[in-house]
């Protein structure tokens, strides 16, 4: 029970979205890059999504 | 099943054939014989009560086989899908659109994409056939055609990077194929989005406890967006979850909307809620996303998931007793008061998503494809995905089916047939041979404290089955709350939907257009934006409006016209798919997509001629036109009409619909002509190029499927030690 919810924690985390922060996080550090601020991630990630709205089907 | 046994030499990159293991074997034995005696009983029962379980288990059981066999048959032997090539994910990752993604995140994405309010109105109207048709043309069609197009095209937008539907029809099959495919895109998703709305409209129409409901969700939405911009930037779960239980709130406070002395200033009309709903279209599609779009759509995701889950839930606990037959008498005479025409062809157009729907290969060209982490991933998540929304088609046809029949016909027949009033309605129904007293047509009224009769769309049908089956499961005397709670939830995705898709057809449009006027395709040109979002709407808003002031029900009139749309759209993406296959060189598999596609075009070229042809009026545009315009001439009124002015709008709505319907047709026709050409010279050449990407070895380690096989957990933790290693 502990374990299944564990997962569905996991999974949640995972298809919010918000474990992109964490990926970028990771990325930035195998690259020695400085990472941006969380909001402005996060900003950039929203506006990235105008060009491309997620098709929703009928 | 595939009858096909595949020998050593064409094995391809897949694993070698292993005899199967004596477990395996039993257990699908058994899953084969569970489907069958489900699909048996369901085929001899009569005039007996019939479970609707045996309806989710026959689903299920063929569900299970069919991924296990014939999914893996496409993806290993038919598609050659590869694991030692790297996914364009891996190759082009940016961080932005291309990203590899876990295989059980991108299900869920696309599996919300693909979901919407299709699977679930579609099916409700076609139980005025029976729970039979529909049962098999969803089970029989997802397997052999719908699902089979998800992966083909997903599959084959992969090796193109993601290239849309639209491109990949222009670059393999021709500039003619291409623009005819565009155009067809482009129209099918107006039709789509007005019929979409219309069933909104119809829903919330002089309903103050949904309007109040779903009004609230647009400042609950901005709410959230504000939230995740300004206050807590991505902390989507936490944002959620308050939306969610605002939510609730906003859905018991509908209740109250009598005492809070609102219910008459939210009383509207269904003209109202048109101008409402097209202004709303259009300020939506040009705010920025982030402030409506994207919070609404966390909203809804959630919403569907949560409410499939209970769906099928409470199927399991309150195993409700089917109330319909088998085969309804509407089904063979083709006189159905919901639709009419006989069961082929319309019940296949009836029922387009969640069997066949060609929305998807919108989809599952663009967004997924770039996100895929390895080739095989495909099976689950093109061919596993359209399967789970075929199971929600499923789920929708079992809750019309276990509604009282004179209470399912005095929903969904037009005012002008049903009259308005529960007396007046049940006299309808004595008529259609069905005798339910006027009593239960207002005792149903009284528990979900809405109006029944005449409640078009499918929405509110479905909802009072929810709210039945959902109240027998759970109790509590709470089938209002159900009620609303169904159509919320409904209105909620349908309302993304329309966001989204005028958003996407404004893109196109924009793309379209700056072919010639380059300025006008900078998506960042304010103006443009404005006006290519203006011309959507009023393109969608017309149909709507027509629709709602249609004096034969909007519904019936246009819903044939939305599914023989979306599966020309499919005929679109087989042709495709099938093209491919050819071109590749496999032109001893293309039966895989050429049989669906022959079905298809079989099923919609009868629809499209009989809905333009027949001299039936209540089927022929045409016909019904040229019957209204003699009357009109004649100086009568017929039928639902009530004055000259109604005679005329008849008139126009049927031969507007007429011309649609033709211009449709034909564009598919011109996208197959062009494909047998090309299909014709690549099998005179054996193959023909193609503009697959070429092939670059991968270095990501993942499982194929949902679970990684024993095989695949050894393959991983190796991989981890070399990795350690190094």
């Amino acid at each position: 029970m502990r374990a299944l919810l564990r997962e569905l924690r996991w999974y949640l985390h995972q298809v919010s979205g918000e474990a992109r922060w964490e990926a970028y996080l990771a990325g930035c550090a195998e690259h020695g890059h400085r990472p941006l601020s969380r909001r402005e991630f996060e900003r950039r990630r929203a506006d990235a999504r105008a060009g491309a709205a997620g098709a929703r089907c009928c | 099943m595939p009858s096909h046994t595949p020998t050593e030499h064409e094995a391809g990159p897949g694993p070698l054939r292993r005899r199967p293991s004596p477990r395996s074997v039993v257990v699908w034995t058994l899953v084969a014989l569970a489907g069958a005696t489900c699909w048996t009983v369901l085929a001899l029962a009569r005039g007996e009560e019939v479970s609707a379980l045996w309806i989710l288990f026959a689903a299920l059981a063929s569900y299970a086989i069919a991924y296990r066999f014939y999914a893996r048959f496409i993806t290993y032997r038919v598609l050659r899908a590869d694991d030692s090539r790297a996914t364009p994910a891996e190759r082009l990752h940016n961080g932005v659109d291309y990203e590899v993604t876990d295989r059980r995140v991108l299900f869920g994405h696309h599996f919300a994409a693909i979901a919407g309010a299709g699977p679930l109105v579609g099916p409700v109207l076609a139980a005025q056939m029976g729970y039979l048709p529909g049962t098999i043309w969803i089970v029989v069609g997802v397997i052999f055609a719908g699902a089979v197009q998800d992966l083909t095209v997903l599959f084959f937008s992969m090796r193109r990077d993601g290239k849309s539907l639209g491109q990949m029809v222009r670059e393999e099959i021709g500039p003619v194929g291409g623009a005819a495919a565009l155009v067809a895109v482009f129209a099918i998703m107006i039709i789509i989005l007005a019929v979409l709305a219309l069933i909104v409209v119809n829903a919330l129409a002089e309903s103050p406890w949904g309007v109040f409901s779903i009004a609230l969700t647009i400042p609950i939405a901005l709410f959230m967006g504000v939230y995740l911009r300004f206050l807590r930037p991505g902390k989507v779960l936490e944002a959620t979850g308050i939306g969610v239980v605002l939510l609730l709130a906003a859905i018991v406070g509908g209740g109250y909307v009598e005492q809070l002395g609102l219910a008459e200033s939210l009383t509207l009309s269904k003209e109202t809620l048109v101008l409402a709903l097209v202004a709303y279209g259009f300020v939506a599609s040009v705010l920025p996303v982030w402030l409506l779009l994207t919070p609404r759509d966390y909203l809804s995701t959630f919403m569907k998931i949560g409410v499939i889950v209970l769906l099928a839930a409470s199927l399991l606990i309150a195993r409700p007793v089917l109330a319909n037959d088998a085969v309804s008498s509407f089904a063979r005479e083709g006189n159905g008061p919901v639709f009419a025409g006989s069961l082929f062809p319309f019940v296949f157009i009836t029922i387009a998503c969640g069997a066949l729907s060609g929305f998807h290969a919108l989809i599952a060209s663009g967004t997924t494809p770039k996100m895929v982490a390895k080739e095989r991933q495909v099976r689950l998540i093109g061919y596993g995905g359209m399967l789970m929304e075929s199971f929600v088609a499923i789920s929708a046809l079992i809750a019309a089916s276990v509604i009282d029949q004179g209470v399912y016909f005095a929903m969904n027949s037009p005012a002008g047939a049903t009259g308005g009033t529960p007396e007046s309605a049940a006299q309808f129904l004595a008529g259609i041979g069905i005798s339910t007293p006027p009593e239960v047509l207002t005792a149903t009224a009284l528990a979900v404290e809405e109006e029944v009769i005449s409640r078009t769309g499918g929405a509110p049908t479905l909802a009072l089955g929810i709210s039945q089956i959902f109240e027998s499961a759970f109790g509590g005397g709470l089938q209002a709350f159900w009620y609303h709670f169904a159509i919320m939830f409904e209105a909620l995705f349908i309302l993304t939907a329309v966001d989204a898709g005028t958003r996407v057809g404004r893109f196109m449009l924009q793309d379209t257009v700056g072919n010639v006027w380059k300025r006008f395709g900078d998506l960042s040109w304010r103006p443009g934006n404005l006006v290519a979002s203006a011309v959507v709407v009023a393109a969608w808003g017309y149909f709507l409006y027509a629709g709602v002031t249609d004096p034969l029900g909007g519904i019936n009139q246009l819903f044939p016209l939305f599914g023989i749309a979306n599966q020309l759209l499919a005929a679109i993406a087989l042709t495709l798919a099938t093209t491919l296959l050819v071109k590749h060189g496999r032109a001893r598999y293309a039966w895989v997509t050429g049989v669906p596609l022959a079905w298809d075009l079989v099923v919609t070229m009868t629809a499209s001629w009989q809905k333009v042809f027949s001299d039936n009026p209540a089927i022929g545009y045409f016909a019904q036109a040229d019957l209204y315009r003699e009357a009109r001439d004649a100086g009568r009124v017929l039928g639902a009409a009530q004055d000259a002015g109604q005679m005329q709008q008849v008139i126009t709505n049927s031969t507007v619909n007429g011309v649609l319907q033709s211009v449709f047709a034909l564009l598919v026709v011109v996208v197959a002509v062009n494909a047998a050409v090309v299909v014709v010279r690549a099998l005179r050449a054996g193959s023909l190029p193609t503009t697959e990407v070429p092939a670059v070895p991968s270095r990501l380690r993942e499982p194929a499927g949902l679970l990684a096989t024993a095989e695949e957990k050894r393959e991983l933790a190796a991989g981890a030690r070399e990795e350690a290693v190094r």
